[in-house]
């Protein structure tokens, strides 16, 4: 029978079938944060079960970590201190590796598990999550898991995994310029819906993504699941494979082999697919969410839509509840709305990449007064890269904040939160009430959308500002 | 695990879409290494305004809901983030199931981990259900598990549960401990999967060796 691409993840990994729907699915690799494994470990050392594997797990404190530009990071709160520790102590125990609060190569788990080249194509890679999605990229299938499940993998490395259904979406065409990964998946989460995808494994497809940078293809994967999905994924082709044997140094005997295999990571031509979707890049612009749910977003150029316009009557109020809280009216123009703080950072957008695109709008310009704009890269490896660059110069020099790196904002566990009320331009996955700070009210966009937020002091057609430079 | 067959008591709507575990349970009590004290943090922006104080206004807040098992919720409940969190706090504030058109897929399964019931039922059954449970005079329910029913003042519905999710709720079954049981299978399966794939095995322990 021919299988999808999920379909041979699966098949190859299945330890054993468990029931119609179940299987038993081998972990290649886990990745462990210091406020979902907790109680994970806990709940191992009840059981005086061991670590199955403790050498494919690895664990980073990256939600709670304060990131002041300071060399030396001291966790302040008393609990989070307590969590960061207590990692440290599990990891220790178990023999776990552990990138801890001070590692030069600390940062968000998401960023640095593939920077590293620990994420190759046809792994199975677990994490307490959600975003876990993001090695998709890679040809690689990543679940978010709950932390029951964590103690689960830690003590068998695998899962209990119940079968997605297959979904593909095809992305015709190529981004234009000025347009990122950031709006195509905005677009395709607007089209669908947030549960769109709810109970499937995504599987991206055409020429709008076989163009697409790795960096660019995490982007995507990584707010698959802001659509519901369970995962999603991209077959691996020539540029992931240039990616991960740049970093992949420890497989180097193992690669010619290895490539072979990864070529065959591919849906079968005749593969069925449950539902499907189609794309075109060249028809999607700059977006921006105008609600709290990234499903809420337009083009730069539309307006916030009328809620009695929903398809739904649980649209239409989640719509109006939106809009209550996050200050707008129907109709209104996003472009030129002002914001209060800017945040660039996350595991969606805060890599190398990201940071380029941000330094080239943000060249020659300064930060608006009116406006707190913080960029916090996505580890340590990326922050070193941006001061190589020149980047970090270039966005001292105009006035961004360039601080360590952390979950920082996205989530807003650690002392960077919005106040109530504050507007922010962020470059984040979750536009969520409260996520960023209570009743803080978060616009997420692409990080050259919220870099020209930052000069306007408003929300701003990047595309127009980049065309006033020439 | 709790072992019931039956859940009933009183009810609650939350007609909210997309009702994510970044409501259900806020940053500010995700700081713990146990599961203590979150039936505090339970929906805390919704329960409390600014200042702490008790919106008067919300459900849960009501004297005729102070013993609400069961939430009548919306769309999507549970969706975004992974955090566990979420089912800990409801179970300790006293929520034994809640019942949703659709629920986020990793909240699904956590509730299923913790023995919180997701009940999934259509739209107009939800609606039955929340113009019901809105009146404090019918706002009692009861969820049988065996007979895979759920029961309003004035409204019936069946819903779906895989064998191995009834199995989980009724037994309780740990999950740990029958997968340590095929503990040889697992063992086969790395030999099997590590002859194929050397570069798979121990990544973690590698890349963590070469970068240090
Ligand atoms: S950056 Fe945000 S989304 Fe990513 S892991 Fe951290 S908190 Fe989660």
């Amino acid at each position: 029978m021919p299988r999808t691409l999920y379909d041979k993840l699966v098949d190859s990994h299945t330890v054993l079938r468990l029931d119609e729907e179940h299987v038993l699915l081998y972990a290649d690799l886990h990745i462990m944060n210091e406020y979902t494994s907790p109680q994970a470990f806990a709940g191992l050392r009840e059981r005086r079960a061991p670590v199955r594997r403790p050498w494919q797990n690895v664990a980073v404190v990256d939600h709670i970590i304060p990131t002041h530009p300071l060399k030396h990071r001291v966790i302040l709160d008393e609990a989070s201190a307590l969590q960061a520790s207590n990692l440290a102590r599990n990891c220790e125990l178990h023999g776990i590796a552990l990138f801890d609060t001070n590692d030069p190569l600390q940062g968000i788990e998401h960023v640095i598990a593939p920077e590293l080249g620990m994420i190759r194509p046809g792994m199975v890679v677990l994490c307490g999550d959600s975003h876990t999605t993001t090695y998709g990229a890679f040809g690689a299938l990543g679940f978010g898991i709950g932390t029951s499940e964590v103690e689960h993998v830690l003590a068998t490395q695998t899962l209990v995994h119940r079968v997605a259904k297959n979904m593909r979406i095809r992305v015709d065409g190529r981004l234009a310029v000025g347009c990122t990964a950031k709006d195509l998946v905005l677009q395709i989460i607007a089209s669908i819906g947030a549960q769109g995808a709810r109970g499937f494994v995504v599987e991206f497809v055409g020429e709008g993504i076989s163009s697409l940078s790795v960096e660019a293809r995490m982007t995507l994967c990584n707010m698959a699941v802001e659509a519901g999905a369970r995962s999603a994924v991209i077959a691996p082709d020539e540029v992931t494979i240039d990616y991960v044997s740049a970093r992949a140094h420890d497989m180097k005997r193992h690669l010619p082999r290895a490539i072979e295999q990864w070529r065959t990571l591919r849906s079968d031509d005749d593969a069925r697919f449950d539902a499907e979707f189609q794309f075109d890049a060249g028809n999607i612009g700059p977006r921006v969410t105008w609600g709290t749910s990234p499903d809420q977003s337009i083009s730069i150029d539309e307006r916030v839509p009328d809620p009695d316009k929903a398809k739904t009557p649980q649209q239409r109020d989640a719509a109006d509840r939106a809009l209550r809280y996050i200050g707008l009216e129907s109709g209104a123009s996003l472009e030129g709305l002002a914001i209060d703080r800017v945040f660039i950072g996350s595991c969606t957008n805060a890599r190398i990449e990201d940071l380029r695109e941000v330094a080239k709008v943000v060249r020659g310009r300064k930060v608006d007064p009116r406006v707190r704009a913080m960029v916090v890269p996505g580890s340590g490896a990326v922050r070193d890269q941006a001061e190589a660059e020149g980047i970090a110069a270039a966005l001292i020099a105009a006035g961004f904040e360039w601080r360590q790196p952390g979950c920082s904002m996205c989530l807003a566990m650690n002392d960077d939160v919005l106040r109530p009320g504050e507007r922010c331009a962020s470059t984040t996955n979750r536009n969520f009430e409260g996520r960023q700070g209570r009743a803080g009210r978060t616009h997420l966009m692409s990080p050259a959308m919220a870099a020209a937020a930052a000069i306007t002091g408003c929300i701003t057609d990047v595309r127009k500002l980049e065309q006033a430079r020439d | 695990m709790i072992k019931e067959t039956t859940i009933a008591g009183v009810a609650a709507a939350l007609p909210i879409a997309n009702l994510d575990t970044d409501q259900i349970m806020p940053k500010q009590f995700l700081r713990g290494i146990d599961k203590s004290g979150l039936d505090r943090g339970v929906l805390y922006d919704l329960r409390f305004d600014g200042e702490g104080e008790p919106r008067r206004d919300f459900v849960l807040n009501r004297a005729q809901y102070a013993a609400c098992r069961i939430l009548v919720a919306a769309e999507n409940f549970g969706c975004g983030s992974s955090r566990e969190h979420a089912v800990w706090g409801l179970l300790q504030f006293g929520i034994r199931a809640v019942i949703a058109p659709s629920f986020g897929e990793i909240f699904y399964s956590n509730a299923m981990n913790n023995g919180l019931l997701p009940v999934v039922v259509s739209q107009t059954d939800v609606d039955r259900f929340t113009r019901d449970v809105e009146a404090p005079e019918t706002n009692s329910m009861s969820i049988d598990i065996q007979r895979l029913q759920v029961s309003s003042a004035t409204h019936t519905a069946r819903f779906n549960l895989s064998a191995r999710h009834r199995q989980m709720f009724l037994d309780g079954l740990d999950l740990i401990g029958a997968s340590l049981a095929h503990a040889n299978a697992i063992t086969e399966f790395e030999r099997r999967h590590w002859e194929r794939q050397p570069w798979l095995q121990s990544v973690a322990a590698m890349v963590r060796a070469r970068v240090r």
